[in-house]
């Protein structure tokens, strides 16, 4: 399953990032890398982006990136 | 050994390590900061997500209200500005420019100064400062304190998430409504604020579209027609509120003109995938209400209004000038202003707006003095005023002396309003568009894209006006 | 060494310092009037203070409590873009300050976060404050551990305490301080608690008083570990006096554009010039006064 999926207000971990060079990169640098739990909390009232939680801080994401971050979800973590 | 064979020997050992090892890298420091974050941070989980921050977000995001909210606040803090700011603009006009005005007058005829000197100093510096100052000041002081309010609070980021679907689709960045945000504080700041772009094709677009939020400097115009022209058309209860909402209607067609012109050049010359991007929405924050005020007041305000002195004291002394050097028995404003009355006329408007925005291509905060000044010398009604003077006007007056002497009508004052709106960027944004780019031709598209819209819209509606009868 | 102790001592001093007293050992000396505010004074400095972090983590708000200027701050990512400078004077040394954009991460993408990363690597400031968010502390320690593979002459400013203290959150800066191997001082710029703390950390930092532990060293693996030591090996070469060859090496590993870019059309080498006379003039200056 892929971020964008994800329904509201449920949580996921991340497994893997699609795509490659600096755009993978920014995406790590927020810290969105394998094994973190991210959790969909607010949609834009227009459907797009969404804003996830990811280590504290509230990061909006266009469906088109969200797609390319697997998660798996359901997992309960710290 | 170069710098070619630095790269060469840089891609060959690249070669030999595993494709995915940069991950590794990114890994690996996060991993260290999780691990000492876990170590050094407690989280008292009864209160661990802000539970207030959510409940705005549910509103202020959401489906209905979140437009709502924000349609409620733009029209709002226009409201406050334009309200808020008729009396004390009206305090200042009789202080500055009425009492103020012909006490230095007195003060100069009494020390025997020559008349030309007077004049220059006095009707031309003196007065167009003054009027700028009476003119600016009151919306100024009450527009930045309420969005520097809103912006302290958090909320710019939470339009930004609201509106990115359109902006996506008009093919412009997620963070340009940001950089059109700072642009209603003034343009140059605005498209400075572009370096947050990452891909220089939609910054491009950023900092030509920035154009269309209107700025300042443009405020009072709008608000002056508004008020005189819209506003008039309504029974007095709802004069104020009319000529606020005419005022806004022209921001959000502002708003408009920009995603059109961000589609338009991103279908054409600056074509491209839309760029991916990330926004951090930060947590609301109770702004420091009164530490806002005072700073906002000192570094925003006074820092456009002192910009806008800088540039109305020599624009005095030009208006001056050009109203009272004689060439073959009439004015030099004269001469000009009849000179651009064809285009004038072609655009629903006249050859004094005309010369005013050529005098007002420095600053436009000094259009509406320019334009009040020259319709009082040159227009069909005399006033009985000296070349050269403006004389404190109450908005009404001023409406007399467009209606009379200028020949306004309401096609004149609602073309203005669109002229003022679309029209090329004051000098100083034009000269930070260049440092910016680096780049003649898109310093010139920024420039003169906008006066060709400008021309283009308020020429149709003329014809259309004209033809259907209604001027 | 669990975070269930109690708030770091400086946090403690920094109230007693509003309340006007000064009885602990070291508080005496940390009096906000030690600071003298210089504005923009453009004159000579003793040392460069360079504020970085990750966006709106109150690197302007720190700017201006130090400078008395008043940089643009505003509650959004992204509020400044291009370098600020302002100096003060404490304890009888002149400081200039750099307020830098925002970063993520020192592999930036636009032009602000390129203005943060070339101060950072080549501006050869003396101290590098990195102003963290304690609210979201690992995502914010990404970033000190990516500075300190460049310098150990860090102090953090674990800024937002009135924050994390209202989210229910705690952070044992004395801990963090062990972690990091560099002063770590707790602070509410905006109320402007701490200030005086961080002004020492700075200072300590400045002269070389705090003997930094050794740097928190990147755990490579032993191929990738390879491949650098043999790139900084010829950077240094091609370009003497380079800084930070070790880094630059593994983004040319990595194959980053910009900092391809610029080996490839010669800045790299201009900035290693520069770093190096710089160097030397500050070394003949302490050697004539
Ligand atoms: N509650 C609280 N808010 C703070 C504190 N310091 C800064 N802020 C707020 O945090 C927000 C960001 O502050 P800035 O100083 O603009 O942050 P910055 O790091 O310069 O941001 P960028 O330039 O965008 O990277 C503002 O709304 C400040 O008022 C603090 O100690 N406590
Ligand atoms: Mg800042």
């Amino acid at each position: 399953m892929t971020l964008d999926e994800l329904p509201h207000d449920a949580e996921a971990v991340v497994t893997s990032l699609d795509g490659s060079g600096p755009e993978r990169r920014r995406l790590m640098d927020l810290g969105l890398l394998p094994g973190i739990a991210v959790r969909a909390e607010r949609t834009s009232p227009l459907g797009d982006p969404t804003a996830y939680r990811v280590r504290g801080s509230l990061i909006a994401l266009r469906r088109s990136q969200a797609r390319g971050i697997h998660v798996e979800p359901g997992v309960r973590t710290r | 050994m170069s710098a070619t064979g630095v790269l060469e020997n840089a891609s060959r050992l690249r070669a030999e390590l595993p494709p995915d090892f940069t991950d590794g890298v990114v890994a690996s420091l996060f991993d260290d900061a999780d691990r000492i974050a876990r170590r050094t941070v407690t989280a008292d989980s009864r209160r661990a997500r802000p539970a207030l921050d959510q409940v705005l977000d549910r509103a202020l995001t959401h489906r209905v209200w979140g437009f709502v909210v924000m349609g409620a606040l733009f029209f709002g803090v226009f409201w406050f500005t334009i309200a808020g700011a008729a009396v004390p603009s009206d305090l200042l006009y009789r202080l500055l420019v009425d009492s103020g005005h012909s006490w230095l007058r007195g003060l100069f005829v009494d020390t025997g100064a020559p008349g030309w000197l007077t004049g220059l100093l006095v009707d031309g510096v003196y007065l167009g400062t003054a009027w700028v100052v009476a003119v600016m000041l009151p919306p100024m002081a009450i527009f930045f304190p309420l969005f520097t309010l809103l912006e302290d609070f958090g909320y710019l980021p939470r339009v930004a998430f609201n509106l990115d679907r359109v902006f996506a689709r008009s093919g412009a960045h997620g963070k340009q409504s940001l950089t059109m945000m700072m642009g209603y504080g003034c343009n140059a700041a605005g498209v400075t604020a572009t370096r947050i772009i990452d891909s220089p094709r939609e910054r491009l677009i950023a900092i030509i579209t920035n154009n269309f939020s209107i700025c300042n400097g443009r405020w009072p115009t709008l608000i002056l027609m508004g008020t005189i022209f819209i506003g008039s058309l309504v029974p007095p209860a709802l004069a104020g509120l009319v000529a606020a909402g005419s005022v806004v209607v022209v921001a959000v067609l502002g708003i408009i003109t920009t995603l059109v012109v961000s589609w338009g050049l991103s279908r054409t010359v600056l074509r491209g995938e839309t760029s991916v991007y990330s926004l951090e929405l930060p947590p609301y924050r109770p702004p420091q209400v009164w530490r806002t005020i005072y700073t906002s007041l000192i570094d925003r305000t006074f820092k456009v209004l002192r910009r806008a002195l800088v540039m109305a004291a020599p624009a005095g002394a030009v208006i001056w000038l050009l109203s009272n050097v004689n060439v073959g028995g009439a004015s030099l404003a004269a001469h000009l202003v009849g000179g651009l009355a064809p285009v004038g006329w072609l655009l629903g408007l006249n050859g004094i707006i005309l010369l005013a925005y050529v005098v007002a291509i420095p600053a436009n905060e000094i259009v509406i003095p320019t334009i009040m000044m020259l319709t009082m010398t040159l227009g069909s009604v005399q006033f009985g005023v000296q070349g050269g003077v403006m004389v404190n006007l109450p908005d009404a007056q001023a409406g007399t002396v467009l209606v009379q002497a200028g020949g306004w009508t309401l096609l004149t004052a609602v073309n203005l309003m669109l002229f003022s709106m679309l029209h090329n960027p004051c000098s100083t944004t034009v000269l930070t568009i260049w440092k910016e780019t680096r780049s003649l031709r898109w310093t010139a598209t920024a420039t003169l894209l906008p006066l060709a819209l400008a021309f283009a819209v308020t020429g149709v509606i003329a014809a259309v006006a004209r033809l259907a009868g209604w001027a | 060494m669990n975070a269930d102790l109690p708030l770091p001592v400086s946090r403690t001093s920094a109230e007693l310092d509003t309340s006007g007293g000064g009885s602990c050992g070291s508080c005496a000396l940390n009096n906000v009037a030690n600071l003298e505010k210089l504005g923009l004074h453009s004159g000579r400095h003793d040392f460069v203070v360079a504020l970085a972090g990750n966006p709106n983590t109150g690197k302007s708000t720190v700017f201006n409590a130090l400078t008395g200027l008043r940089q643009h701050v505003g509650n959004w990512p992204g509020t400044t873009v291009s370098r600020a400078e302002g100096a003060y004077r404490h304890q009888g040394h002149a400081y200039q300050v750099v307020d830098l954009p925002g970063t993520y991460s020192l592999l930036s993408t636009s032009n602000d976060e390129d203005t943060a990363r070339d101060f950072l690597l080549f501006g050869d400031p003396d101290v590098t404050v990195v102003v963290v968010d304690a609210t979201r502390l690992e995502r914010n320690l990404n970033l000190v551990l990516q500075i300190l593979q460049i310098t150990d002459r860090v102090v953090v400013a674990l800024n937002l305490m009135d924050e994390a203290q209202r989210h229910g959150i705690t952070v044992d800066a004395r801990h963090l301080a062990r972690e990091l191997g560099v002063p770590v001082a707790p602070m509410s710029a905006r109320r402007g608690h701490g200030i005086p703390e961080l002004l020492d950390s700075v200072a300590q930092v400045a002269r070389g008083g705090t003997a930094p532990r050794a740097r928190v060293r990147q755990r490579l693996a032993p191929a990738v570990e390879r491949a650098v030591d043999a790139l900084a090996e010829q950077l240094v070469a091609e370009f003497p006096g380079l800084a930070n060859s070790r880094w630059v090496a593994l983004r040319l590993l990595e194959g980053d554009v910009s900092t391809e870019r610029a080996v490839r059309d010669g800045t790299l080498g201009d900035v290693g010039r520069q770093h190096a006379s710089r160097r030397d003039l500050v070394t003949a200056g302490q050697a004539t006064s």
